[in-house]
């Protein structure tokens, strides 16, 4: 009779590394892993939490030598002014590159039409893959969690796309060990999405030890807003209110930052980083069932995005 | 050992209990098709509240429109438009859930045909696996099939949840029964029998799996939640010599760090610490670690688990896919591999092939020189000498590669002794390699 000898010998191990340092040191070893491997890598920026925490665990993967990978932002055209002024404020005092791809200008020049329901989140999917293939990126970082959506919940963390930025999920590769495979072929790239295993709440508690800055739209602020959908949506030029819908004056943060015309607020008292944490952790509704108007289109309609080159 | 704060809420005055130092813990399940794995995963997420009102409305919703009377849960694990189609679970999901005790990472894998390439996904970096038995039928081939899986890939902690205990009236015996074999079965596998828990469970009705049961007056273990939240867990053997695959060199030079040369990786095994003698491999080179280095300031020292930066005493040549080890205690540099594949592709492995080797952080071009069994599921024993390895074949190889690895035993060290398989041509993952192990225990899975 063979017996394997199994590594379970626990009783005198020393303890075990707390639960953010294990996620900090897994992104961070995924970071590493694509610099070394890739050789044009780009991290997907949109001025919110998740985002910023990306930038903020590459600043901490490769110092205190300079992030090695430029920032791309989508812009919708639609974004809320204090996200534009975070990004651009948070691109200078850690001397990064910035490239944008902007919505506006797909629909300014025909390439693109606004759609009837005035949402330009869709309209994303087209500038993000020509921003890709034009800069010729081969990994493309993002910030994406696996408990934010059950599609998500099958991503791999190095998640092959092909030249046409399509996610199929039936052919995925198996993900091993914390072995990942970046092998593609020319025009193929690899999302890579280091924050995975956080949970929103993980996020929020690495935020606070941290202390990272974020856009102030996450605090409780008052703001005018008016009722469309069950959510606070902010009036902006992204059209509304519409005829019958009441502006009023809330107090409200914002869970997720995201295209304006589909992204809502919350009623919210949470005034610091320790009062988010309280009302995330009570919270009954996830961010996006709470706040994110596109993922209501139908039961799949994240994995539709996602197959369509979508994060 | 965790501390807790307690705040209240903002917006609804609820008290709630906030963790502020947890661990994490990794686990995967395993079992076949109905033995209602999502049912008790849909239980655990649910009694630890980390389903929210949203996604169950959305369950309730997609429910009614197939006109079911009851929430199917299983639509809440099933993530694919494809799965739900079908109703049955096709690829491993990752679902989150915490306790103030312990943050818990759980690989759901699919108990489909195809067990093997599941199975070994989830089980790869998890701590522990809940492998789910039917109490009315028992230990079955499968459930020592996914034992000696599980034991292949060096899964430290088993739990066997004797499920639908209900539909066998609580019956102590059939319990005590079941329990002993699979124990015996796991001993034989080479597990001690302190790393393998059994209780007994009804994941339709709760019964032990958040609270323990007033059902079985007889059991006096814990329920699997309780089990989960305080079972011992390293997640990587710190008493095993100290390796470091090198992932980056980094080299700032700015002003402020005109001479800095740093070697950034991730501990894969062991502990190191400033003043420690190490070698760099495959060149051989011996040198000091001059200081431990990470964003938040230098540390004395850094385990397993832990991405660092090392400095070194002496100016050598260190890149991407060198290995730095204990100097007293190197692994071995070989260019014969002799290992055991899972194999995960539809492309069969034949003798003579080309492949890429991944290991650590360096890839290299290998043959397969030799292929000398096959592990046969059926009738749970080896093969000797197959033409092939097929879709979820387990098999013993032999590989050459083009230049000499630094490789321990996998049952030595699980991120040194493990590799990648790949496909030259289109960049496939191929097989799962695991160095040194061999398919005898999978063998005594019949015994």
């Amino acid at each position: 009779m063979t017996t394997v000898e199994l590594p379970n010998d626990l009783a005198d191990a020393p303890p075990q590394v707390d639960n953010l340092d294990a996620l900090e040191s897994e992104a961070i070893h995924i970071f590493r892993e694509v610099a070394g491997e890739f050789d044009r890598p780009v991290i997907l920026f949109s001025g919110g939490k998740d985002s910023t925490v990306l930038v903020h665990l590459a600043l901490k993967a490769f110092w205190p030598a300079p992030v090695p990978f430029p920032l791309l932002h989508v812009d919708t055209g639609h974004n809320f002014s204090e996200v534009l002024a975070f990004r651009d404020e948070l691109v200078e005092r850690h001397d990064l590159r910035l490239v944008v791809a902007s919505v506006q200008d797909y629909i300014d020049d025909g390439r693109l039409r606004e759609r009837p329901d005035g949402t330009r989140n869709p309209l994303q999917t087209t500038p993000l893959l020509d921003g890709i293939s034009e800069n010729r990126f081969d990994a493309v970082f993002g910030g994406g969690r696996r408990d934010e959506e059950r599609a998500r919940a099958k991503e791999r963390i190095f998640s092959l796309r092909n030249a046409f930025g399509q996610w199929d999920p039936r052919r995925q590769r198996p993900e091993l060990w914390n072995l990942y495979n970046g092998k593609h072929r020319p025009g193929e790239h690899v999302r890579v999405f280091p924050l995975s295993n956080w949970t929103e709440l993980d996020v929020w508690r690495y935020i606070q030890r941290e202390k990272i800055e974020l856009p102030e739209l996450y605090y409780a602020h008052r703001r005018e807003v008016y009722q469309r959908d069950g959510m606070w949506l902010t009036a902006g030029p992204w059209g509304g209110p519409r005829e019958g819908e009441v502006p009023a004056t809330k107090t409200v943060r914002y869970r997720t930052v995201g295209d304006g015309s589909c992204t809502g607020a919350v009623e919210s008292e949470a005034y610091t980083v320790d009062d988010v944490i309280a009302e995330v952790a009570a919270s009954r509704l996830t961010e996006r069932g709470a706040t994110r108007a596109d993922d209501r289109l139908s039961e799949a309609a994240m994995e539709d995005r996602k197959r369509e080159g979508y994060f | 050992m965790t501390e807790t704060t307690t705040r209240t809420a903002p917006d609804s005055g609820t008290e709630v209990t906030l963790p502020v130092h947890t661990d994490l813990l990794r686990l995967a399940t395993a079992g076949s098709v109905d033995d209602g794995k999502s049912t008790l995963v849909g239980r655990l997420l649910h009694d630890t509240k980390s389903v929210l009102a949203d996604q169950l409305d959305a369950v309730r919703r997609a429910s009614a429109d197939r006109g079911l009377a009851t929430p199917d849960l299983s639509l809440l694990v099933d993530g694919l438009r494809a799965e739900r189609e079908q109703g049955i679970t096709i690829d491993v999901a990752y679902r989150y859930f915490a306790t103030p005790k312990r943050t818990f990472v759980l690989a759901d894998t699919p108990g489909h045909v195809q067990y093997t390439r599941n199975t070994v996904t989830g089980a790869s970096t998890a701590q522990l696996a809940v492998l789910l038995v039917d109490a009315r039928k028992g230990v079955i081939e499968q459930t020592r099939r996914h034992a000696a899986v599980l034991a292949l890939l060096g899964v430290p902690q088993l739990v066997l949840a004797i499920n639908k205990i209900d539909m066998v009236g609580f019956d102590e015996a059939v319990f005590t029964r079941i329990a002993a074999e699979f124990t015996a079965h796991a001993r034989a596998l080479g597990y001690r029998d302190d790393a393998v828990t059994t209780i007994p469970v009804s994941a339709l009705l709760g019964d032990n799996v958040v609270e323990r049961s007033a059902n079985t007056p007889w059991y006096s273990g814990p329920s699997l939640l309780e089990h989960l939240e305080s079972v011992p867990v390293a997640p990587d053997p710190h008493d095993a010599p100290f390796r470091m695959p090198v992932q980056y060199v980094i080299r700032p030079r700015t002003v402020e760090y005109p001479d800095y040369r740093g070697y950034a990786g991730q501990v894969a095994a062991g502990v190191v610490a400033e003043g420690d003698e190490v070698v760099v491999l495959p060149a051989g080179v011996r040198t000091r670690v001059s200081k431990v280095d990470t964003p938040d300031g230098s540390k004395p020292r850094a385990a397993a688990g832990h991405s660092v930066t090392l400095l070194l005493a002496d100016d050598v040549d260190v890149s991407r896919g060198d290995l730095i080890a204990a100097a007293d205690a190197p692994p071995q540099l070989t260019d014969e591999l002799d290992a055991t594949v899972c194999w995960l592709a539809e492309k069969p492995l034949t003798p003579a092939a080309k492949v890429l080797v991944k290991h650590g952080t360096r890839t290299v071009p290998a043959i397969v020189t030799d292929l000398s069994a096959r592990f046969d599921e059926q009738q749970l024993s080896s093969v000797e000498r197959p033409d092939s390895l097929q879709l979820n074949e387990i098999g013993r190889v032999q590989l050459r590669t083009a230049e000499p690895l630094p490789v321990d035993e996998y049952a030595a060290s699980r991120r040194t002794g493990s590799f990648l398989v790949i496909d030259p041509a289109d960049g496939t993952t191929l097989a799962a390699g695991l160095i040194g192990v061999p398919l005898a225990p999978l063998a005594a899975a019949s015994e």
